[in-house]
């Protein structure tokens, strides 16, 4: 066996935060071999990126890498003074981060960013540069390199700028490649095509790479080798060598990672009997006006939500899907009138939405937002923002009352009563999510609008909430519009499901239907960029 | 005797009288009793609000005005405290501590002969009969000082510790620190008034008073100018603000065109202006403004009033970018849902979230005032002359700066006093701060 490229041994890292001690990376070690796909996979705070900043020695000023060593061909990058590090980032190590968004500078030009990197470690100037520069960006596929150049960041889409991003890590010509979460910010779509990029890359340049990411179907299509992090420890270490990643996991942990997936399969079981329709959309459409001249005439209109039409079965959940920018939160907003809405009409249960006094809509309807931490006033205590829809829409409940429904819906939403006394920030992501689920309950609405309501969390916790939002709906009946761009958690939940693209539903049927027998390109396309399909059988566990 | 009650006086008795509301109501509250509770567990906290007290108390009894039965003057009941202070007046500039004058006098010697001499202070040592033993004395002195205010200071702190140490955990307030502070205070105090019984502690100025007296009524005037500017501010930048961030469309472009205009006039005309049409009212309706205190008072009124007009601005530019910021957050959003009306939204869910800029930006302007004050005194349009504002003695410290030789005294007592006033502002509003914003207050 050859000499791997990178060698962790027993690598700990330790967090000093206001005189308490928390051990990030907890001896950690693995190899990385030449060519090879590794992969650190696990939940938020297990550590993983934390690991990849120990190697880079770019840790936060109150982390301190405590003892181990990362061996790269040998040489202890622990050892090496700060400016033999410096050589080492970005020429033998490059780096990729999460957010393309904010790793940009977005006074410079794309251009400006990448020559820097070509100067730094190639020592390439002038012409030579630029040359390099149009191949690198032409590389990464980013089209008409030459004109692109001198574009500034917002003028790239998200998926450009990645691939920006990757362009510059690449500059260098590095060894390794570490991939800190690379498509988390993308949709499927453009993710799928970032990682079919970096495998190519990967082919072309012999390069290795070192993937981080909480996504366990993507690294199961990609990686040559993962590892399972919990808690600053690896648990697991699979390898293509011995079958298809995760096919066989032993560890407690991992089994319960995998086994918390969403299963594509699992609307298979699921009866449907028609019921009353609840929420009867139709043309519904939301156009936002682009003013243009000296006296704002409307010159055209952003077409969010373009003829929407659909219907909501009493006790049902329809789900709608889509990429980034479809129209899906502005149509699910443009219903409960956050949002004002261009045309179309809403029945809810028979009646003319517009035509309800807005005190009964707020009572009929309610939502749940995607980000547990800007969905609630950080300044007010649980009870009272769970007590906050009760205090508006039923003004005769008297104080004791109050707090006695408070307590009964955070047990509802398995919280416990005392947690009304306490701040939101107090509470983990999941917790959080709950809390805006008894909110939303607070006041028996027929339908709740779950807007994305588990893409900000861990595959394990956002298991737990379909699983409250599914009992929820047995025990009071609640209909979900239940939004989502992910497919496999749309059929864990969803009767029906809604496809949208560009403003309009390009797909409409039963969640089995749509899933397994596609009938729309757009839809057959988001279906074939879910990576990692075979882990997302719940036949692989129970059968 | 009769009580005077002046505009500045009602206001400043008001604002005292609506924290006291405030307090009153905040124990019930869990939510506000909390974080209050945490400043009070601050060290640095609870060290700055004993001072901060201190000041307060001394500018509350300042603002408790009598008019004398004799002459018609009004005095406050600080200034009947201190009276041996108020009177005590030597001829012109006499350095702190100092047992002759700070200028020559063509004076008689005792043997008949007539020379250019130091005379000796008519109140400043004036117990010495030989003024070379004056350090022994004022060693002598502070050290009964000292004594008397350790008596003191131990005196109510000793109840205290004897309770603690009986039932030491039933609360987690620093008290080390609290009696600490107070035993400082105490003690500072009484060596600083048995010195000033014998000596100028801080000199005299140019008609011979005494600086530390004028120093000490300045706090109140400080205090005026800081708190009265801010009440007349806040309710225009923080109202103003959030309704533009808010609602936006043509209530916002009303609001913003509002302030562009009010901003791009300078300030000082404006206050210019102002001060100048009340001295015009005041010269026209003399009958009204007979005492001479009653005029100062007005003054000092309108000037509060103007500045806070003129300086509004800013926080409420500040307030309505926050606010647009806020209201396209998802609990606002999720209020707009549960069908909580307007009002209550900004009230319940943005205006606390932005208490930590207002709490900021009104210690920061807190000490900008007062330093205005001094800027405008300098054009003549601050505080009546016969004020007494830290304002006023900067300004007079710029021509003594300039004698030969200098007079520092004056710019030192009024640089001491502000610097340890609005510092202990500052502390007190980081802590306070700190324990308002949740996410902070667990660490």
């Amino acid at each position: 066996m050859t000499e791997p490229l990178l060698r962790l041994d027993k690598l700990t890292t330790r967090f000093h935060q206001a005189g308490r001690e928390f051990t990030a990376v907890d001896s950690v070690s693995f190899e990385i071999q030449r060519g090879e796909t590794f992969a650190l996979v696990g939940e938020s705070g297990s550590g993983k990126s934390m690991t990849a900043l120990s190697v880079m020695r770019l840790l936060p000023p109150d982390a301190k890498i405590a003892s181990g060593q990362a061996l790269l061909e040998g040489e202890d990058l622990f050892q090496l003074t700060e400016w033999q590090m410096n050589r080492v980032r970005g020429k033998r190590i490059g780096m990729i981060f999460q957010d393309p968004m904010t790793s940009l500078n977005p006074v410079k030009s794309i251009a400006t960013h990448i020559l820097e990197a070509l100067k730094i470690h190639l020592g390439l100037t002038g012409e030579d540069a630029h040359a390099r520069c149009i191949e690198l960006l032409h590389q990464v596929g980013i089209p008409q390199p030459e004109r692109r150049l001198w574009d500034y960041p917002h003028q790239l889409s998200g998926g450009q700028r990645q691939r920006v991003m990757i362009a510059i890590a690449l500059a260098g010509e590095p060894d390794l490649l570490i991939a800190d979460e690379p498509t988390t910010a993308l949709d499927v779509t453009i993710q799928a095509q970032i990682l079919k990029l970096l495998k190519t890359l990967q082919k072309q340049r012999q390069m290795t790479l070192w993937l981080i990411s909480h996504d366990l179907g993507m690294v199961a299509d990609l990686a040559d080798q993962a590892a399972v992090m919990q808690k600053g420890k690896i648990v697991e270490i699979f390898s293509k060598r011995d079958g298809s990643l995760f096919s066989q996991p032993k560890h407690p942990y991992t089994r319960q990672l995998l086994a918390a997936l969403p299963k594509l399969d699992s609307c298979l079981q699921r009866q449907s009997v028609p019921t009353p329709p609840l929420l009867q959309v139709s043309d519904f459409r939301v156009w936002y006006p682009i003013r243009k001249g000296l006296l704002k005439r409307v010159a055209d209109y952003v077409r969010a939500v373009d003829g929407v039409s659909f219907t909501l079965q009493q006790g049902k959940t329809l789900a709608l899907v889509g990429e980034s920018g479809c129209g899906k939160t502005t149509l699910g907003k443009a219903i409960l009138k956050l949002i004002p809405a261009t045309s179309g009409q809403v029945y809810f249960d028979g009646q003319e939405l517009s035509s309800l006094p807005i005190k009964r809509r707020c009572r009929a309807m309610q939502i749940v937002f995607q980000d547990p931490f800007s969905s609630m006033n950080p300044r007010m205590l649980v009870g009272d923002i769970i007590a906050e829809g009760l205090k508006s829409l039923r003004p005769e409940m008297d104080r004791q009352a109050r707090i006695e429904r408070t307590e009964q819906l955070l047990e509802q939403v398995e919280l416990t009563p005392a947690a009304r006394l306490r701040y939101p920030h107090e509470f983990s992501g999941g917790q959080r999510q709950r809390i805006c689920i008894a909110r939303a309950l607070a006041v028996e609405p027929q339908l709740i609008i779950c807007d994305e309501p588990t893409s900000a969390l861990d595959v394990s916790v956002q298991k737990q909430i379909i699983e409250l939002l599914k009992r929820l709906q047995e025990t009071t009946g609640v209909s979900y519009l239940f939004i989502s761009h992910d497919l496999a958690v749309v059929a864990e939940i969803a009767d029906q499901i809604a496809v949208m693209d560009k403003g309009k539903i390009v797909e409409l049927e039963e969640t089995r239907q749509v899933l397994f027998h596609p009938q729309h390109p757009f839809t057959q396309k988001l279906l074939a960029s879910l990576p990692g399909k075979q882990l997302y059988r719940s036949s692989q566990f129970s059968g | 005797m009769t009580p005077v009650i002046l505009w500045t006086d009602a206001l400043l008795f008001l604002l005292v009288a609506a924290i006291v509301v405030l307090v009153l109501y905040a124990r019930n509250q869990e939510h506000l009793r909390r974080p209050w509770r945490k400043i009070l567990r601050d060290r640095k906290g609870m060290a700055a609000l004993i001072i901060l007290t201190a000041f307060t108390a001394i500018g509350l009894l300042d603002s408790v005005h009598f008019r004398s039965d004799g002459g018609g003057e009004v005095v406050s009941l600080f200034d009947i405290w201190v009276t041996p202070l108020k009177t005590r007046t030597e001829k012109t500039y006499s350095a702190p501590f100092a047992t002759h004058l700070y200028t020559k006098e063509y004076m008689t010697l005792p043997d008949g002969s007539r020379q250019w001499r130091y005379p000796r202070l008519v109140y400043g040592g004036a117990h010495l009969s030989n003024p070379a033993e004056k350090w022994r004395d004022i060693t002598m002195t502070a050290f009964t000082g000292i004594i008397k205010g350790l008596g003191l200071g131990a005196f109510f702190m000793l109840p205290l510790y004897l309770f603690r140490q009986k039932k030491p955990s039933c609360s987690d307030v620093p008290w080390g620190t609290f009696s600490t502070t107070v035993i400082f205070l105490s003690v500072f105090g009484f060596t600083l008034a048995e010195l000033s019984l014998k000596y100028h502690v801080l000199g005299t100025d140019k008609v011979g008073e005494d600086v530390l007296y004028q120093t000490l009524k300045s706090i109140r005037t400080g205090l005026v100018i800081g708190t009265l500017t801010t009440l007349v501010m806040l309710p225009f930048a923080l109202m103003l603000g959030v309704l533009a961030g808010y609602f936006r469309g043509w209530i916002d472009d009303l609001i913003q065109y509002t302030y562009t205009t009010l901003n791009s006039i300078p300030g000082v005309l404006l206050i210019a202006a102002s001060i100048l049409m009340i001295q015009v009212y005041m010269a026209a309706h003399e009958d009204q403004f007979a005492n001479l205190a009653v005029r100062a008072d007005m003054r000092l009124f309108f000037l509060c009033l103007i500045l806070g007009i003129t300086s509004w601005t800013g926080l409420c530019r500040l307030l309505r970018a926050e606010t647009l910021k806020l209201r396209e957050l998802e609990y606002i959003q999720a209020a707009r849902a549960l069908g909580v009306s307007h009002p209550l939204i900004l009230i319940r869910h943005i205006v606390p979230n932005l208490f930590h800029i207002v709490l900021i930006s009104v210690v920061l302007d807190f000490s900008g005032l007062v330093l205005a004050e001094a800027v405008l005194s300098y054009v003549n349009i601050g505080v009546d002359p016969t004020t007494q504002s830290w304002g006023n003695m900067i300004n007079s410290a710029r021509l003594e700066l300039a004698r030969d030789p200098i007079v520092w005294w004056t710019l030192l007592a009024a640089f001491l006093f502000m610097f340890t006033f609005v510092l202990s502002a500052n502390l007190f509003a980081d802590t306070v701060r700190d324990a308002f914003d949740p996410r902070r207050a667990e660490t």
